[in-house]
């Protein structure tokens, strides 16, 4: 079984929200029709978007770390969203696990958004329709595209290389040794929704120098000093200069 | 969460019809079990009538939930999984079977108590749905209870049963004090298990924190920026956005209004010999605008999760 993810290092990520823009560029201009803004330029804009990156402040001044924390749907192995929504318009795929929504089915009672406890479902005020990400599912299968770029949008457009893809049954993908080997974790595990993308702790960055490490290690004799100066015949390391 | 009046005139309304329907039934058994005299003629297809018309009443009101309601006719189809859908189906199936209730009294056809009882198994299945709808979703924790069920049945019967109440005044049946005295105790009862569940989510801890939330276990966290600078459907859709006294404010109206006062006005018409039809229509009416409110507060007060992630714009 395939289960596509995305892995997030909040490390990694520095909040410059190219993932958002490029999900919002890649997605409003899809088969499957705009994602509506209604005073994008004016007071209070507001719009539907897929992917949003918010920023938390760990800790107390002044020990404070700032995370950035980008956030969509996570495609969750047991979505709470699905089996709620009385149309059938939501659903997951049984291929590769993303959770879809069907524009074409979706009477717009936004159930599936009480019964998702991420906030990520949002509905779109003009088209009446709930909408979320699909993890690029118009382009990950597109065979007209490089294989390099069957990838979803914000994957590409992040930056800092902070969004992993990939396939989080397959032990070998490169998401699965990234949430095994940098303790990835899920959110809200209370509720029990297995969510399939994985975010990856904030790490601290510090060297360990061992005591050993300080001396020369090649110097058996603990003699430190200059070495004894070439004499003036001899030849240098070059061959070309002496002194 | 964010009241929709849609759906608080979907629940109130179709409570209200179910209780009157099973206000008839019980009468047209307590009659024919010889307990009580026969109502006048057209007692029975007037009254579910004006179920009907709750019942109609609310499913019209619930059109205007849904962004595409010419669609609507699809969320028919996940009754396996969905509550939201079995609702869809059992509401209308119960309408019939109530019209067809009226309409084999107004006949006088035979085996009505056969067709009321169908009715009656609809009815509670439809109490099911409806208190379902919200008690499934477990992180919702204020509806995640089986009293989200019992409240839904027992307040629909109360103001079912003050409207049968009203109904039996009107046409002077014999046996109206005793269908006020049921409407006592059912508004009390409804008083009480609404009242354990005040208590109840008032202990409630959020299993949820911005901990979970982002996953960082650190006691100290605080947004800085939910990632956009206006509203979206995040904010706009999961918080009621009133304050804490206003909230305050609808729980004391609604225990007033809901309970304590239909409670004593009723306790007043049961007192004097034959009560004016019009107290018992204001009794009912008051106590629906009442249900109106507990319903706003229900919704008002269930916090979703959802919330955590949307507290500063930066
Ligand atoms: S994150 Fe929310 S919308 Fe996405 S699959 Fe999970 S419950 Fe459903
Ligand atoms: S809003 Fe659409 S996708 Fe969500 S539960 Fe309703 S019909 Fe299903």
């Amino acid at each position: 079984m395939t289960q596509l993810a995305l892995v997030i290092d909040l490390n990694v990520c520095v909040g410059c929200h190219a993932c958002v823009t490029s999900c919002k560029e890649w997605n409003t201009s899809g088969a499957a029709g705009f994602m509506s803004d209604d005073n994008p330029y004016d007071r209070d804009p507001t719009g539907t978007f897929f992917n949003r990156v918010q920023t938390f402040e760990v800790g107390e001044f002044p020990n404070t770390q700032t995370v950035h924390f980008p956030k969509s749907c996570l495609h969750c192995e047991d979505p709470p969203c699905v089996p709620v929504c009385p149309t059938g318009a939501s659903y997951k795929r049984p291929e590769d696990g993303i959770v879809l929504v069907d524009y074409d089915k979706c009477i717009g009672c936004k159930y599936c958004s009480w019964a998702c406890p991420y906030g990520v479902r949002e509905i779109d005020e003009h088209q009446k329709v709930m909408k979320k990400c699909t993890l690029c599912v118009d382009r990950i299968y597109d065979a007209k595209l490089p294989e390099s770029e069957r990838k979803p949008a914000c994957v590409l457009a992040c930056p800092t290389n902070a969004r992993l893809y990939g396939d989080i049954h397959d032990e070998e993908s490169v998401v699965s040794k990234a949430i095994r080997e940098n303790s990835g974790y899920a959110l809200m595990p209370e509720w029990g929704t297995q969510p399939a993308n994985h975010y990856l702790p904030r790490r601290r960055t510090e060297m360990r120098i061992h005591e050993d490490e300080l001396e020369r290690a090649d110097n058996p004799l603990k003699i430190d000093g200059r070495l004894p100066r070439p004499g003036i015949k001899d030849p240098s390391l070059d061959d070309v200069t002496s002194w | 969460m964010n009241p929709a009046f849609s759906v608080i005139l979907l629940t109130v309304l179709i409570g209200a019809g179910q209780g009157l329907f099973l206000a008839l039934f019980v009468i047209e058994a307590v009659v024919a079990a010889g307990i009580a005299a026969a109502p006048s003629p057209g007692f029975y297809p007037t009254g579910s009538v004006l179920a009907l018309l709750l019942l109609a009443g609310g499913l019209l009101a619930s059109f205007f939930h849904l962004g595409h309601p010419e669609r609507a006719w699809r969320s028919a189809a996940m009754w396996r999984t969905s509550w939201l859908s079995r609702e869809v189906i059992v509401l209308p199936a119960f309408m019939a079977l109530v019209a067809a209730y009226g309409w084999a009294h107004w006949q006088g056809i035979s085996g009505t108590l056969l067709l009321g009882g169908a009715g009656v198994l609809l009815c509670l299945a439809l109490f099911l749905c409806t208190g379902m709808i919200y008690a499934c979703i477990k992180f919702l924790q204020e509806w995640a209870s089986p009293l989200t069920l019992v409240n839904f049945t027992i307040l629909g019967c109360a103001s079912g049963v003050a409207l049968a109440a009203a109904l039996a005044g009107q046409r002077g049946e014999t046996f109206t004090a005793c269908v006020v005295a049921w409407a006592i105790v059912l508004t009390v009862a409804g008083l009480l298990t609404r009242v354990i569940s005040l208590q109840r989510n008032a202990r409630l801890r959020p299993r949820s924190s911005l901990q979970t939330a982002i996953g960082i276990k650190h006691p100290k966290i605080t947004q800085k920026s939910q990632g956009f600078m206006g509203g979206s459907f995040n904010t706009r859709e999961f918080f009621h956005g009133r304050s804490r006294g206003a909230l305050r404010a609808v729980k004391w109206g609604f225990l007033a209004g809901a309970f304590v006062i239909p409670a004593l006005l009723l306790t007043a018409a049961l007192a004097v010999p034959s009560p004016a039809p019009a107290l018992l229509w204001l009794i009912f009416v008051v106590q629906l605008s009442g249900l109106i409110a507990e319903r706003w507060f229900f919704f008002a007060q269930a916090n979703h999760p959802q919330n955590l992630y949307y507290q500063a714009i930066s």
